[in-house]
């Protein structure tokens, strides 16, 4: 059984999932990192690869996208890094990445690695449905990996449907229309699409990601779905102090564990 | 023209080949959906191609002429034609684009609109088109260029747009064009993004080249009456981005008679590590929302490219040109910074026209290919040299 579908079926409540980047802030901190969020008590992991041009992503992340590179972070050497993954940790880990370094690494191999050190499922922002579909949904499935495609609330009724039929694990709510990092409560409008997502009875669980900063906003969007996902506001910490203490810190905190 | 009666036409799918394609985060999907669904019907209407025309003929000044050049003909030993878009209102090719994008955002009840520019020639033909409709107008532009190219930022201004520096990644072109499809993210409803080029998500790259395509229908019918056919031997053009070669090839596509020569910038060189030629050494890819040509790392990472012509400082092509490139339909010629300068001056001297940078990067190709006595020759004129005096000045040697 994939790891995603195990820690949706563990009886944990609001699962919270964390972001960061790969190389970010020393290059060597990405396994490091990974064990202190689930020492800390993070249910998921989404790793970034850093991408030169991060369309989706708002400054925080898209700088520290540009000092995993600078720190000399590619996915060769995420791979390699990986390869300790799973001795070191053994709560869910997705990859998220734009598709043109994975495309240069070479798709199926691409595929071919992660299941080899433990990847769980994958999220590529910038893949369409129809490519996924036509060249590498087959790939994926072959390799064991999950895809997650995102949803927002301009998406239409037909199109999420679609979505949550090629999506396996989770389908990923983007809160609003926004990159990432954008701030502020939740709004009715929020909450209409977060219910009206909810109505539709899809097969798959759902994270709120986008916006989800603090405790306050991760219990409120964890009302609306299986749990949220932190990405900006834990970056920002780690530019800040990225010591397994402060990680436990900021997660525990999070998580209400006092 | 229906969808696909050309192999080197977008096909229903949004690809040229393997090229092109629709590779954009969801948050993009509904505003570009929007356009693909709507474009064709809208650009087809009567009503908008009454504007259009109008709007090309009275405001612009269409059609451009098309010049036969006695002594560079005379120099090459071919009858040379220029294509004079150097002559289009605020001095390039780039207000044909605006206009019809500015048309159509208007038609889908758009209020703002936001585009991205390098040198600032897309910058200044969109603040344009925005002043003359009375709309909203936010141009990102990287903070680099905006330092470079400073008069053009003034004009932006005057004009009444907004000029916002680009300040991430390497603070140029294509972070400009990061930021502006960032800010669409964040304004779905009422924002229209006019791209500067053939590039983007379907359905950029063909909507922008029906807009240039103006020039090569104009081609046709003034080479029918200078020359009693339609059909040159040899069209060339300079690619940034595509738009103007895409205009200046479009209607003869499928004529294969017709020889295309496509002129990137290789800067300094292609082995120097500071070039922008994109075919020579870029590989497939995808970035901003098209599978095409890119300059990158062999991880994947884009690289940031060099041309003394900003307008040719783009580190892909638009998918429209990968697919040109790919079946040999178009032939790929590089320029260095220093042949593009010569012919520039080289022009000023025996036409008494002063080219845009990037525009004398397609006339220093002239003397690349072996083009046989008396062949007809039209090459694109895309731009003209005022916004690139101080450049001029710089080079010296005149
Ligand atoms: C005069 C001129 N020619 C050519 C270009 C390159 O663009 P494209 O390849 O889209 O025609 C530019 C871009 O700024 C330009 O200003």
């Amino acid at each position: 059984m994939n790891r995603i579908d195990q820690a949706f079926e563990s009886d944990k409540k609001d699962i919270l999932n964390v972001y960061f980047t790969a190389g970010y802030p020393e290059l060597d901190d990405t396994v490091r990192i990974a064990r202190a969020l689930e020492s800390a008590g993070a249910d998921m992991i989404e790793i970034g690869i850093p991408f030169s041009d991060p369309v989706a992503d708002g400054p925080t992340i898209q700088e520290s996208s540009t000092k995993a590179l600078k720190n000399g972070m590619n996915l060769k050497l995420l791979m390699k890094q990986l390869e300790e993954l799973r001795e070191q940790v053994t709560i869910p880990v997705l990859l998220m990445g734009y598709i043109n370094p994975i495309l240069q690494y070479g798709f199926e191999a691409f595929c071919k690695d992660c299941e080899r050190v433990g990847v769980d499922g994958l999220i590529l922002p910038d893949m369409p449905l129809y490519e996924y579909e036509e060249l590498y949904q087959e790939v994926l499935e072959q390799h064991g990996l999950y895809n997650i495609f995102l949803i927002s609330p301009q998406t239409l009724e037909d199109r999420i449907r679609k979505i949550d039929e090629l999506s396996n694990g989770f389908v990923y709510m983007v809160s609003s229309s926004s990159i990432t990092g954008a701030k502020g409560d939740i709004s009715a409008e929020q909450v209409n699409y977060f219910n009206r997502v909810n109505s539709m009875g899809l097969k798959n669980k759902r994270l709120i990601g986008f916006g989800i900063s603090n405790r306050e906003t991760f219990v409120e969007a964890s009302k609306y779905a299986d749990g949220a996902i932190i990405g900006s506001a834990f970056i920002k910490l780690l530019s800040e102090n990225a010591s397994d203490n402060n990680i436990k810190k900021f997660i525990q905190e999070i998580k209400g564990v006092s | 023209m229906s969808m696909q009666e050309s192999k080197y036409q977008v096909s229903q799918k949004g690809y040229y080949g393997k090229f092109g394609g629709a590779y954009i985060p969801e948050m993009l999907y509904p505003n570009v959906e929007e356009l693909r669904e709507n474009y064709l019907q809208i650009i087809n209407e009567p009503s908008f191609q009454a504007q259009f025309r109008s709007l090309l003929k009275d405001y612009v000044g269409r059609p451009t002429p098309l010049y036969f050049a006695t002594r560079l003909s005379e120099k090459f030993g071919a009858k040379i034609y220029l294509k004079r878009e150097d002559l289009c209102h605020t001095g390039a090719h780039k207000v044909n684009n605006t206009v019809g994008q500015i048309l159509l955002a208007r038609a889908l009840g758009k209020k703002k609109i936001i585009a991205e520019t390098g040198a600032g020639q897309h910058g200044v033909a969109t603040a344009t088109v925005c002043a003359l409709m009375g709309m909203d107008c936010v141009v990102y532009m990287g903070e680099i260029d905006m330092a470079r190219q400073k008069p053009n930022v003034e004009r932006m201004k005057i004009l009444g747009a907004q000029v916002i520096p680009a300040t991430s990644g390497s603070k140029t072109l294509k972070d400009a064009t990061n930021e502006a499809m960032r800010h669409w993210i964040n304004n779905p409803a009422d924002t229209h993004y006019i791209i500067g080029s053939v590039v983007g998500p379907h359905p950029y790259p063909d909507m922008v080249a029906r807009f240039q395509s103006v020039i090569s229908e104009e081609i046709k019918a003034q080479l029918l009456e200078k020359e009693q056919k339609t059909d040159p031997d040899f069209i060339f053009a300079c690619v940034g981005g595509g738009s103007n070669a895409a205009g200046a090839y479009y209607h003869y596509l499928d004529k294969e008679d017709v020889k295309l020569i496509a002129v990137e910038a290789s800067g300094l060189g292609n082995e120097s590590g500071k070039s922008a030629a994109t075919t020579a050494l870029g590989k497939e890819g995808v970035l901003h929302g098209s599978r095409t040509l890119l300059m990158q790392t062999s991880d994947g990472q884009v690289v940031e490219p060099y041309s003394i012509s900003a307008g040719l400082d783009y580190p892909g092509i638009g998918p429209f040109h990968a697919n040109l490139f790919d079946s040999g339909r178009a032939r790929f010629v590089g320029i260095t910074d220093e042949e593009a300068m010569n012919a520039g001056l080289l022009l000023s001297r025996l036409e008494g026209i002063i080219p845009a940078v990037e525009s004398a990067h397609a006339f220093a190709a002239l003397s690349k290919v072996d083009l046989g006595k008396d062949k007809i020759v039209v090459v694109n004129l895309s731009g003209r040299g005022d916004k690139d005096l101080e450049t001029y000045i710089k080079w010296g040697k005149y």
